[in-house]
């Protein structure tokens, strides 16, 4: 069965006719081709598939599409304008974040939304890890993924 | 120069964007779906199978069982091919099975035009088993009378081994002291966070693409063909951005099968994308190694023997078993070279997930009962850990004892050195009481490890490179080793930017194999690409800069010899500030000048025939709750000899992301079998515990830059070395904090339970 839904993506409304059954992950994927959105388990496991809904990451494998009906969401093809990176992207790049990069939009999309929480606020490396607990990277070891977001918090003028 | 600069990741754009295309991202429309039906006993024979009813279901395309499938056993390792008839794999394996062999085994297979049939037609196949005890061990499959898991193979895959530095016996027999111990590991899986993934087409009646995940896809394109009794030439096997391999994808799994249903179907789109629940038991895991060890050491510090009796289980096939005993064997022996050394490994089957390559290829089995072994011996004789193997290891100027061959670069004793700086060592030893009563125990432990940069001389080591002169002056180079998240795209840049003489940002990478067109190589396994490659890529630039300069040469009227390309300008050799030409203005009369030039390239395929040794270790810090039985780490470091560091960056990401697996696999991770069904009971990332960034602290790197001469720049082995010494290294912490030595693997509380108990701590 299939139901529309309106809902933002990256900024922009869209009406969409989808099978009640799909997650929204399927439905970014599929019908809109948001290719960033990437599935490591479908079942909340790894943020391979971290979306924000309302500014808030989700898991988008565990989500049905049809509950983002007037809702907005935000994948990381919406994170660069212009063809600039976001602050949080470009710190990706510059602290080498990413190695294989299957991870690496969700975990753009998770530290962004720890980035806009946390603006102007003391965290602690120990807090960064915390609030990026729900990624997965099994390149990384988190190293420089903590200090992506670390210099991307101390960086005041944003 | 871009040599050693942390010059910007060529393809961390394309990623942070979400822009690079990884195997699920190419859409084909019309594209069918499929998926196995996996068996649901661990060992026994399918008597029956129906299929009829899930053939009916509307949706389905087709049904295949073991019936359909060709009758060719193949070999799924991803090593090069062999001339040598005995060095050839094991081929113990069929597409699918009617001889059931591991909770799991692939007996069907249902193509579908989605995939929500498929679950549902996969419900519709009826099977009657004949059931058979699983073996789930090495010793209940090595048990007199035991059935055979393969026919004919009494479920021994092989043995290897060496001797080396005279006879072991006397030497134990003569030494101060001699020491012996069994020590365990276990079975870990990959987890990259792509799961295995594959899809196939035809483009006319003969020739198939295979689009995969895939660290090696020359090789997947012979094992296809030899799988479905093809001639080479007619697969091609495409290769995009892969999610991570770890070595599980250093095996060919996938591909035969999509290549043999769309040559089934019509050369239709098929794809397979394994669930994480099928991929953790499906593929590949790491081998677990039994190894019973003996030591012998001097009161004066000397180690004067070792011996290792290993057993490795290799679960239901093959895959790389018949090698990784034997290779883990081989590397190890370069860390003592002055010590008499025997190892013998013996690899079975037994009903269990294959296991296959993982990173580091059984070094680090075989390195944890080592390093727990020097660990007992300097203890014994009451010298200081770090000053023992300080006293034994490799040093500049040894040698390989079986080969004879030379280290032309060895800098593990000044990595030791380094190691016990950062750590603070002497300081820390001195400050803490002699015995430690409380709940929290702090420890020390150091483990260090040798490594490889390839497979030579067991196997073939051959790297491809083709640069061509774009009209706008900037390159595009292609190679045949393949980028799958450790940034060898970004290596080969640097490395041709550095010897044709252009800014690295006018360096363009070919990021995509495909094996029509891409240079052969055999791929990304045994940290050998920046190795091999580089000799092939030092060779095609410097050929490639001699074509420009010759062609300059006939544009300016000034001899070749006489210039020379700096920073993308041709100057004057004798004045290198003095610009003569422009690169392009070169490069665009290559291109377009009616009678001379041509597109000026260079294409090498090189054959490396050294092997550099590569060392380093890890130095740990812990506090162990002893009620809680849990270790925490305080601090970490890894110190490498990976000779010249081509980026440091990115050398350094290599280096956190193997100490995290390493105390991953030290301290949590472990796949569980259930010891009467043979299932693995926790495939999945809920109860498999692989780290989130809270498990794991801030991991401390350095390196001591030796440089290597057999290398094009003088860079060694470092992708997989990290992983090998952080879980003995812990290991060794703990015993520092308790005086309890722990001798199998993983470290849990369960695990560590069982020794504080015995030892009377509770
Ligand atoms: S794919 Fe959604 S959490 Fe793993
Ligand atoms: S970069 Fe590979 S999983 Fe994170």
């Amino acid at each position: 069965m299939n139901r529309m839904i309106t809902c933002t993506v990256n900024g922009k409304k869209k009406e969409l006719s989808v099978d009640v059954r799909q997650s929204l992950l399927e439905v970014l994927r599929e019908q809109l081709g948001l290719l960033s959105v990437k599935q490591g388990c479908a079942v909340g496991e790894c943020g391979a598939c971290t979306v924000l809904l309302d500014d808030v990451p989700i898991d988008a494998c565990l989500y049905l599409a049809v509950w983002a009906d007037g809702r907005s969401i935000r994948s990381v093809e919406g994170e660069s304008r212009n063809d600039k990176l976001s602050r949080v992207q470009q710190a990706f790049v510059d602290e080498g974040a990413v190695q294989c990069g299957i991870c690496t939009p969700g975990f753009v999309m998770a530290a962004t939304s720890f980035v806009e929480k946390h603006k102007h606020q003391k965290v602690s490396r120990y807090d960064i890890r915390r609030g990026l607990a729900g990624n997965l990277c099994r390149c990384t070891g988190y190293e420089t993924i903590v200090t992506a977001v670390q210099k991307n918090l101390d960086d005041d003028d944003q | 120069m871009a040599i050693g600069k942390s010059v910007k990741r060529v393809d961390a754009v394309a990623k942070v964007t979400g822009r690079a295309r990884y195997t699920d991202d190419f859409y084909m429309p019309g594209t069918l779906v499929a998926k196995y039906l996996r068996s649901t006993i661990a060992h026994g024979r399918v008597k029956k199978i129906d299929t009829r009813k899930a053939e009916q279901l509307p949706g389905v395309e087709a049904v295949f069982t073991y019936e359909d499938v060709p009758e060719t056993k193949f070999a799924t390792a991803g090593h090069p091919y062999s001339l040598d008839p005995a060095h050839k794999d094991v081929e113990d394996r069929r597409l699918l099975t009617q001889h059931v062999r591991y909770w799991g085994d692939e007996i069907a297979i249902v193509v579908a035009d989605n995939k929500l049939v498929l679950q549902e037609a996969l419900k519709h196949i009826k099977i009657e088993y004949e059931t058979y005890e699983p073996l789930v061990s090495p010793q209940a499959s090595l048990a007199k009378n035991a059935r055979q898991i393969h026919a004919g193979s009494n479920n021994v895959i092989g043995e290897s081994g060496y001797k080396v530095g005279g006879r072991i016996e006397e030497a134990i027999t003569n030494a101060d002291i001699a020491l012996q111990n069994r020590y365990r590991t276990q079975m870990c899986q990959h987890c990259h966070i792509e799961n295995h993934i594959a899809y196939a087409y035809m483009d006319d009646l003969e020739h198939i693409v295979v689009v995969s995940s895939t660290q090696i896809p020359h090789i997947a394109r012979r094992i296809v063909g030899e799988a479905l009794g093809l001639p080479w030439g007619r697969i091609r096997i495409v290769k995009p951005y892969i999610g991570g391999g770890f070595g599980a994808k250093q095996d060919v799994i996938l591909e035969p099968m999509v290549a043999f249903l769309t040559l089934k179907l019509d050369g239709r789109p098929i794809k397979i994308d394994l669930s994480r629940e099928e991929c953790m038991i499906g593929t590949r895991t790491r081998h677990p190694f039994d190894v019973k060890m003996r030591a012998a050491v001097n009161k004066d510090g000397v180690l004067v023997a070792l011996e290792m009796d290993a057993v490795a289980n290799t679960g239901a096939y093959a895959s790389h078993g018949h090698s990784v005993a034997g290779a883990a064997g081989a590397k190890t022996r370069l860390l003592y070279p002055r010590a008499a050394m025997h190892y013998h490994a013996r690899t079975v089957y037994t009903n269990t997930p294959a296991a296959g390559a993982m990173r580091a290829y059984g070094a680090p089995q075989v390195i944890f009962a080592v390093e727990c072994m020097i660990e007992e011996a300097a203890r014994k004789i009451g010298m200081d850990p770090v000053a023992f193997r300080m006293k034994n290891v490799a040093r500049q100027g040894d040698a390989d004892p079986l080969s004879g061959e030379r280290f032309e670069s060895c800098g593990l004793i000044e990595c030791l050195q380094q190691g016990k700086d950062l750590i603070r060592w002497d300081e820390k030893r001195a400050a803490r009481p002699k015995k430690q009563t409380g709940p929290l125990r702090r420890g020390l432990g150091v483990a260090c490890f040798s490594y490889a940069s390839g497979t030579y001389p067991a196997c073939l080591e051959i790297a491809g490179a083709r640069i061509i002169l774009n009209q706008d002056a900037s390159l595009h180079i292609q190679v045949g080793a393949t980028e799958i998240g450790q940034g060898l795209d970004t290596i080969v840049a640097q490395m041709a930017a550095e010897t044709v003489g252009v800014p690295f940002a006018d360096v363009h990478v070919v990021s995509t194999q495909d094996t029509d067109v891409a240079p052969f190589d055999t791929g990304a396994y045994a940290s050998r690409q920046a190795y091999v490659a580089s000799n092939a890529v030092f060779r095609a630039a410097r050929e490639l800069k001699a074509k420009i300069l010759e062609h300059a040469g006939r544009v300016t009227g000034i001899l070749g010899g006489e210039l020379d390309i700096l920073n993308g300008a041709i100057v004057d050799r004798k004045d290198l500030s003095r610009k003569v030409i422009s690169l392009k203005e070169v490069a665009l009369d290559a291109y377009y000048d009616k009678q001379r030039g041509g597109q000026l390239t260079a294409d090498v395929s090189h054959k490396t025939c050294t092997n550099a040794p590569t060392f380093g270790c890890t130095f740990v810090e812990i506090e162990v709750d002893i009620p809680l039985c849990k270790v925490d780490i305080k601090e970490i470091y890894n110190v490498h000899d990976s000779g010249v560091i081509l980026h440091p960056v990115m050398a350094k990401g290599q280096v956190h992301g193997g100490v995290a697996m390493g105390i991953a696999a030290g301290l949590y991770e472990e796949m569980k079998i259930d010891a009467e069904t043979g299932k693995i009971y926790n495939n999945n990332f809920l109860d498999y515990k692989i780290p989130t960034a809270v498990d794991v602290p801030d991991i401390g790197c350095e390196f001591v830059e030796t440089y290597e001469p057999s290398s094009g720049y003088g860079n060694k082995a470092l992708g997989e070395p990290p992983i090998i010494s952080p879980p003995p290294a812990i290991r060794n912490a703990i015993y520092d904090a308790t005086g309890i030595a722990i001798n199998e693997l993983p470290m849990t509380p369960h695990t560590l339970f069982k020794y504080f108990k015995e030892a009377g701590l509770f």
